[in-house]
């Protein structure tokens, strides 16, 4: 462990127990991308919890993952008003869980739309100005075409790796942290397409910043 | 060794690590990953056994015969294990019997929100309630050396929040506790004819009374004084979320939550000015301290429905929390939980569905959720197994009017659950329904077990296979046939004829789920609508298939838009990427604008 992460250590130890909400839909990946961002900080010598719900929910339904950091953790669940990042895989599934932001809290989200069955049927729109309506209330907001990113990388399915990504610069682990992690969680055949997603997402720059 | 587990994940290594090596249990959420991974460990010997009350009995019989035997099962599993856990307690354990319960506050992914706590109480057991990964880990070693000592089951009860979070787990090296394994012949103690259960139940006070004592001074009934104002008496999760909310407050942690430790709790209540007991569900424990004659405040403040989080805690002593977020104006269409794409139930479904003024009695397993629109299929879930007896129950009730109107429809899991014997009920008091096994191959809901029906065992031997059409044949069922749920047009046919016939029938509704790769290894190409030929009919999206959806022309430029028919207002869309191929659809386009995409 360099100084600067010891540093961090610190800071982290010193204040409250931080949480980031991985919110998207069953399929996406979310379980494993907040299994390894839950790795990362325990190797980096924090206490962490991770909280989310299997079983009939996962069928095709919204699927959150809480992740809770800091020198001592008690609840693994974060309560509303107070998660300090908000990682959106699907941009319905960032308006539904806003207001577990602070009001200060930041926003990655992913510029993709998964229909639920009210919008397939044609009863209910899909809100077509999601990006702006989040904007509004907040302003640190990342939009990004994880999709996009995840095919150039050479797997759709990382989609997930991607998002971690541009995740990762905003809680300022040690990219070498990541990199061992990433390395220790996926197979060799899919290792290189989720290590460039990773790298995709983290270089990511575009509209990121007040709206 | 720290490893981050989820609470599943740790009450099986608590279990390798204390050298436990025979697990029994029933699949069950949020239950079934302990089983699971218990079942990888070297060494061990592991089974899913078809029902919570076999799995008990197996457990039973391994202790008896000298091994730390381990079962596991979901809240609403204890009802089935029941009766054997009611005498069990009578007869003891001899070797070592650990029985997890594991609830779930919020009915996440259940039929009814139990607090099994009470059943500690009701069968006189002791229950232990870790809060996290790491002493669910250990808890389990206490309850296998508690269970041994005081030859008696022990229960270690865990929630949804504790099985399925995540958190730093410290492993330690596996340390075997002694076994001694041999047939053990003492008819005095297991033979519980009344004569000698009413001994044995002078026994179970005795124990009880032990029990009492051993929780004065048991060490995870721990106290944490901070100051005189406030003590909170909690036990499991929600002690996170009140540590979180109320770190100044003093508390009593109680590891053990059955029996409670009344010394220690006088002595509690009598540091502090103001006494709270913090506990989802029921006030099981409230009660039992209002009863010491302890002035305590308990669910006048704290909601007996659904999990708490930090935030219900916060909101119900009344602090001020932080400044929330308004929710953004705009109406969020919900995302309930859905049938997959290709998923086999589909079809038979959208045949039930269709069906005029027909009862579909439903069970436990995906299929549920063909309830909803636009399916509509299913019109009853209770517990497991109660489709076949209900279908029964009905017809029989309506006699003449239901004739040809009742059908109950059950997994295939779930039939060798519960199904079987109210199956032989329907054949041998002669009820009129159409009972149909929902047959995917597999136990999908909770993650693709293994059952008698699959062909192998849970740890993966090669095993014999439940023939369903012959077993309903021998149980006295008049006509058995099997249908083919992606064949819209023959499954129609069938239950028709089915319906019509009278008597009883089986109908085996037979189609791998399209998650198990087992059966359907094959590829199929996805279907696309072709704009030139849709008419906006909607048949197609009567399916609630996912991966269909509504485009309406409006808000669409006009190059976009193809009528093909006078008052079309939109076409049909698939999304090929979710799209399996499975052709519902393309067999219910009337004007077959359905196609596979080239």
């Amino acid at each position: 462990m360099d100084r600067k992460d010891k540093q961090l250590r610190k800071d982290i130890a010193a204040g409250p127990a931080r949480s980031v909400l991985l919110a998207g839909v069953g399929g996406q990946g979310i379980l494993r991308a907040s299994d390894i961002l839950c790795r990362v900080i325990m190797e980096a010598g924090l206490d962490v919890k991770k909280s989310e719900v299997h079983g009939m929910a996962q069928r095709g339904g919204c699927v959150t993952s809480h992740v809770r950091y800091g020198q001592k953790v008690y609840s693994p669940i974060e309560r509303k008003g107070n998660v300090d990042i908000l990682l959106a895989f699907e941009k319905l599934e960032a308006l539904r869980y806003l207001d577990y932001l602070k009001p200060s809290g930041r926003i990655i989200v992913n510029e993709t739309e998964i229909y639920p069955p009210a919008v397939n049927l044609g009863t209910m729109p899909y809100p077509d100005n999601a990006v702006a309506l989040i904007r509004q209330g907040f302003s640190t907001v990342k939009v990004i075409k994880a999709r996009d990113l995840a095919a150039a990388a050479g797997n759709i399915r990382a989609e997930n790796t991607v998002l971690l990504g541009a995740l990762s610069p905003w809680l300022d682990f040690a990219p070498d942290l990541w990199e061992r992690v990433l390395k220790e969680s996926f197979p060799t055949r899919t290792l290189d397409a989720n290590r460039q997603a990773f790298h995709l997402g983290r270089d990511y720059r575009e509209g990121e910043g007040g709206g | 060794m720290k490893l981050l587990m989820s609470g599943n994940e740790a009450i099986a290594r608590g279990a390798y690590e204390c050298g436990v090596s025979f697990g029994a249990g029933y699949p069950g959420t949020p239950s079934t990953e302990i089983l699971e991974e218990f079942s990888k460990y070297e060494g061990v010997y592991a089974e899913w056994a078809p029902n919570e009350k076999v799995a008990l009995e197996v457990g039973i019989g391994a202790a008896v015969a000298g091994a730390k035997a381990l079962v596991t099962m979901k809240h609403v599993g204890v009802n089935v294990a029941a009766d054997p856990l009611f005498t069990v307690s009578y007869t003891g354990t001899n070797g070592a019997l650990v029985i997890i319960t594991a609830d779930d506050p919020s009915l996440h992914s259940s039929q009814n929100e139990q607090d099994n706590r009470n059943y500690a109480k009701f069968a006189k057991l002791p229950m232990l309630e870790p809060a996290d990964s790491d002493e669910a880990r250990r808890f389990v070693r206490i309850a296998f050396e508690m269970s041994a000592a005081f030859d008696t089951p022990v229960f270690l009860r865990s929630t949804t929040r504790v099985s399925h979070s995540k958190s730093v787990v410290v492993a330690e090296t596996p340390v075997p506790l002694e076994e001694r394994r041999e047939l053990r012949i003492d008819p005095a103690k297991y033979v519980m004819v009344p004569a000698m259960a009413r001994m044995r139940r002078v026994e179970v006070e005795k124990r009880l009374r032990a029990l009492r004592a051993f929780a004065e001074t048991f060490p995870e009934n721990r106290m944490e004084i901070r100051n005189g104002e406030a003590g909170i008496i909690t036990a499991g999760m929600p002690y996170n979320y009140a540590k979180d909310v109320l770190p100044d407050c003093s508390y009593l942690k109680l590891g053990l939550v059955h029996p409670l430790p009344e010394r220690l709790i006088r002595k509690f209540a009598a540091s502090v000015k103001k006494l709270y007991v913090i506990e989802e569900l029921d006030p099981f424990l409230e009660e039992q301290i209002r009863a010491m004659g302890i002035e305590v405040t308990g669910k006048e403040l704290f909601p007996y429905t659904n999990e708490f989080d930090p935030g219900v805690i916060a909101g119900a002593m009344g602090l001020k929390t932080d400044a929330s977020i308004k929710p953004p104006e705009v109406v969020i269409p919900p995302r309930p939980p859905n049938l997959c794409p290709g998923c086999p139930h589909r079809g038979l479904f959208h045949v039930l569905g269709k069906l005029k003024a027909t009862f579909v009695a439903g069970d436990i397993g995906c299929y549920t959720l063909a309830f909803m629109k636009p399916l509509a299929g299913l019109h009853s879930c209770i517990c497991m197994g109660a489709s076949i007896g209900m279908a029964h129950g009905m017809s029989k009730a309506l006699g003449e009017k239901g004739r040809g109107k009742v059908v109950g429809v059950i997994g295939d899991s779930t039939f060798l659950h519960s199904g079987i014997t109210p199956l032989l009920n329907l054949a041998y008091n002669q009820g009129e329904a159409v009972i149909v096994i929902c047959d995917n191959r597999t136990t999908a809901m909770t993650g693709m077990q293994e059952h008698p029906a699959t062909g192998y065992t849970l740890q993966g031997t090669k095993t014999k296979e439940v023939d369903f059409q012959a077993l309903a044949t021998v149980l006295g069922i008049d006509s058995v046939r099997e249908i083919d749920p992606y064949d819209l047009k023959n499954t129609r046919t069938v239950m028709k004829e089915e319906l019509a016939r009278g008597g009883s029938s089986l109908v085996v509704s037979r189609r791998s789920c399209v998650l198990f790769k087992r059966h359907s290894p094959e590829t199929r190409k996805p279907l696309r609508v072709n704009a030139n030929k849709c008419i906006g009919c909607r048949n197609c999206l009567d399916l609630g298939c996912p991966p269909i959806a509504w485009r309406s022309f409006k808000d669409r430029p006009a190059h976009e838009i193809v009528k093909n028919a006078k008052k079309q207002d939109g076409n049909s869309y698939i999304d090929a990427d979710s799209c399996t191929g499975c052709t519902l659809c393309q067999q219910v386009c009337k004007v077959g604008a359905i196609e596979e995409v080239e």
